[in-house]
């Protein structure tokens, strides 16, 4: 009964969605604002109608319902309850089902809060997001219909793939999936924009808390997989340029940079074509990013076939929206009208060179990652794209981004003076390139691009930090004025110097960890000891444990440094009964330096165990990194100047920090 | 600075970035590419040591041998030709004989392969796509009813 009310209420939202879709459109043309006016209820019960599928679905989970087929192949009653709630969205229809609820919700979200949106721009993007929401329903329906009932019920489940039973894995994919959707709302911005032949400063207002709230769960998102992938899979590896990580990582460039050319549109008028194209871009690579993943076309060109049905469903989506949006450009851009062209050193000009190297960047993983595919397709030959590629391309392409960041916010709008902002990141330099050159003096292993790596990282952290000092310091101001600066500057500052320095932290972060990282594999008996980065591990037994749902045998290591112990280490192998199918847990000791990470192996014919030991130095700040960019994001998104014409509850609330202006 | 000049610097730059992204691209093209074969085709190209490339096929039952600390011996086959492999390190948790593999590396200047990554994931019945699709093309493999795409995340 709960399962036919879910799939029952999914058909609702389609109809639903339909009308979201085609009213709103029709009264935006025929000027009539009740028509136009349907939007909003419509995308509110849009809402409700697909919580209410996921909310069946997840009772069908919880309560291990194994007649809905869905539970069946990937639950099991021995499951713990948090990953019968997670398995909901560890599968292709559920997941899809998440994919909607999120667009659902950012919907809802416009019609809620954007009271004061222009009417009918307004009922443009609940229409463009209503045919989004109407296709992917459509999909959903008609080919992955995650209510299917099986009889007769089987006693119990096949269970849920076990590297997928973590709890990092709970909540990576919707952090993801809420970054991916929310790049729908620039792209429903940009064609309502197009759809109206109107765009203009405040447009690019109503967009960018949209795209900085959809960036901040992408990063994070992101940050996850990668934490995940490093603790799980057992190679101590952080990112592999795989393409599924590929697939996110895309609409993350694209939506960085057009987070920075909406500010450039913002503030200036200028680059409206330009900032049109990226959102359409970004959602785009966003849908790319859904099919490649979702298809099973990037296994393998052949596993397309595994079921055309979905694959050419989602390619056809693709095209539409893609497509469609495409022409729409092609044919109405020209009315939007130039803005106007600015000298090349100054902040228009640091942020369009921004967006240049962030989409050639963004250009060179697609190629990588496509590649293969045309390939195949083309002549059969089947090749793999590993890092060499993407170190080689995407590294030269980001670095000289990297040098420019800071001097971005240094430079004045219209015209700035690149001579005055070299002066004010003096210090910065300085200390970067001393400390490059210190560590490129001590350094007995690793590339000599290390130190300048490091050195590079320095320069982003300190960089943010000199532009807040300038901008409270100058012209002499004493230290009751500078206090009084600091207080008043506007949130957006902080936050973009705080993603900045963020920036800074992942650099350090991934430059120290694949630069000097130790690793080593040796054979051990209980008893033996192993010395990796100045510890030594004394292995002292394998013992064996009984998880909820699986078995599992533990390696014990004593850890000590400099004769004193400092932690145990308790790597594991874990057996899935049900899945016949096995994970690796490392076992980490994480400190400042970085983290000791150990994963146990296999037993050798002697007694003996194989066991990797790595030490990563200074892994964390990758992840660190990305949670300060997002608080970055979130003091931003908190500055009232960008809540003016987005949701009106925030008003009041930033007011105070307005009125000392 | 005129408005000519302005255009002109803009386009000129965005000029260079496409020109060295594409040098790039075509750069790294040409020898981080990696090709994956089965022991067949390997028998067929007579690839050199060297080159490094993708060997996939199943493990050879019974060939497994783990010889001194954590070097392991075994044989990949397609049924029709086998090719011995020497690997260092810890096997993924889904090694078995019998089953599918895809080993990364190289031939040695001795004649044997060496890998320097093993892969063979996700669950018991999983065959690499990749390797499925020549492993049918050869009759060798039929294909499993329970076979489901790899989950994505």
């Amino acid at each position: 009964m709960i399962a036919e009310t879910g799939h029952y209420a999914l058909i609702l939202a389609l109809a639903v969605a339909i009308v979201q879709t085609v009213l709103p459109l029709l009264g935006a043309r025929l000027r009539d604002p009740q028509l136009a006016a349907v939007a909003a209820p419509a995308a509110q019960m849009q809402f409700v109608l697909v919580t209410i599928a996921f909310i069946a679905l997840t009772i069908a989970y919880v309560t291990s319902d194994f007649s809905v087929e869905n539970v069946w192949r990937n639950s099991h009653s021995a499951k713990p309850l948090l990953y019968k709630i997670s398995g909901v969205w560890g599968n292709h229809e559920g997941s899809m089902v998440l994919w909607v609820l999120i667009l659902a919700l950012f919907g809802a979200s416009v019609a809620a809060f954007g009271a004061n949106l222009p009417r009918q721009l307004k009922a443009n993007v609940l229409a463009v997001q209503g045919s989004i929401a109407a296709a992917f329903l459509l999909f959903i329906i008609t080919t992955s219909n995650p209510f299917a009932r099986l009889s007769p019920a089987p006693f119990d489940g096949e269970g849920l793939n076990p590297v997928l039973q973590d709890p990092a894995l709970a909540f990576h994919p919707p952090f993801l999936y809420a970054g991916y959707v929310g790049f729908s709302m620039a792209f429903s911005f940009a064609v309502a924009a197009l759809i109206d032949g109107r765009i203009d400063a405040a447009w690019a207002r109503w967009v960018r808390p949209w795209t900085l709230a959809a960036w901040m769960c992408l990063t994070l998102g992101i940050a996850m997989g990668s934490w995940w992938a490093y603790y799980e899979l057992g190679w101590g590896g952080f990112w592999f340029w795989d393409p599924v990580e590929n697939a996110s990582f895309m609409p993350w460039l694209a939506g960085t940079a057009l987070l920075h050319s909406a500010l450039v549109m913002e503030k200036r008028d200028a680059l409206k074509v330009w900032t049109i194209l990226l959102a359409i871009i970004t959602f785009s690579l966003s849908l790319m990013g859904t099919f490649l993943v979702r298809s099973g076309v990037l296994t393998s060109v052949h596993a397309f076939a595994v079921d055309p049905a979905r694959g050419i469903f989602i390619l056809a989506i693709m095209g539409v929206f893609i497509g469609g949006a495409l022409a729409l450009f092609a044919w109405r851009a020209p009315l939007l009208g130039q803005g106007g062209l600015f000298a090349p050193i100054s902040r228009e000009g640091a942020l369009v060179l921004n967006n240049l190297l962030l989409t050639t960047a963004c250009a060179a993983v697609f190629v990588g990652t496509l590649y293969p595919l045309a390939l195949e397709a083309l002549t059969g030959d089947k090749i793999s794209v590993g890092a060499p590629f993407f170190n080689l391309t995407f590294g030269p392409l980001i670095v000289p981004l990297l040098i420019a960041v800071p001097f971005g916010p240094l430079l004045a709008w219209k015209r700035g003076d690149l001579v005055a902002a070299a002066q004010r990141l003096m210090a910065a330099a300085a200390v970067a390139i001393g400390v490059a050159i210190l560590l490129l003096a001590f350094q007995r292993r690793g590339p000599w691009l290390a130190p300048i790596g490091i050195g590079l990282g320095l320069w982003l952290i300190l960089g943010a930090l000199s532009e807040i000092a300038y901008r409270v310091r100058r012209s002499g101001a004493g230290s009751a004025e500078v206090w009084r600066r600091l207080r008043n500057l506007p949130r957006a500052a902080y936050g973009s110097a705080l993603a900045h320095a963020g920036l800074g932290l992942t650099v350090i972060g991934i430059v120290a960890t694949t630069a000097w990282r130790s690793e080593t594999i040796v054979a051990l008996k209980p008893g033996d000891t192993a010395e990796i980065a100045g510890y030594e591990l004394t292995f002292k037994g394998v013992a064996p444990n009984q998880g909820p749902n699986y078995r599992e045998r533990i390696g014990i290591f004593a850890v000590a440094r400099d004769g004193r112990a400092v932690t145990a280490l308790l790597p594991s192998k874990r057996e899935f009964t049900v899945e016949k199918s096995a994970t690796t847990e490392a076992g980490i000791h994480a400190s400042w330096r970085g983290d000791l990470y150990a994963v146990l192996g296999d037993p050798l014919d002697d007694g003996a165990y194989s066991v990797r030991l790595y030490f990563n130095p200074l892994v964390r700040l990758i992840w660190l990194g990305a949670l300060v960019m997002f608080a970055g994001g979130a003091v931003s998104l908190s500055d009232r100047r960008l809540r003016v014409g987005a949701p009106m509850r925030g008003r009041t609330k930033g007011a105070p920090a307005a009125a000392s202006k | 600075m005129t408005r000519k000049q302005r255009r002109g610097i803009l386009i000129g730059t965005c000029l260079t970035v496409l020109a060295v992204a594409t040098g790039l691209v075509l750069y790294a093209m040409r020898d981080s590419f990696v090709f994956f074969y089965t022991p067949s085709e390997v028998a067929e190209m007579a690839i050199g040591p060297g080159t490094r490339f993708r060997l996939g096929g199943l493990v050879e039952t019974g060939s497994v041998v783990r010889g001194d600390g954590t070097t392991i011996r075994f044989v990949i086959t397609d049924q029709s030709k086998t090719i011995p492999v020497t690997y260092t390190g810890i096997l993924p948790d889904l090694f078995r004989e019998g089953q599918g593999v895809v080993a990364d590396g190289m031939f040695e200047a001795d004649g044997g392969f060496h890998a320097d990554y093993i892969l063979a994931k996700h669950d018991e019945n999983y065959m690499p796509p990749e390797l499925a699709e020549k492993l049918k093309a050869q009759g060798v493999w039929r294909g499993d009813a329970n076979a489901k795409p790899a989950p994505g995340n």
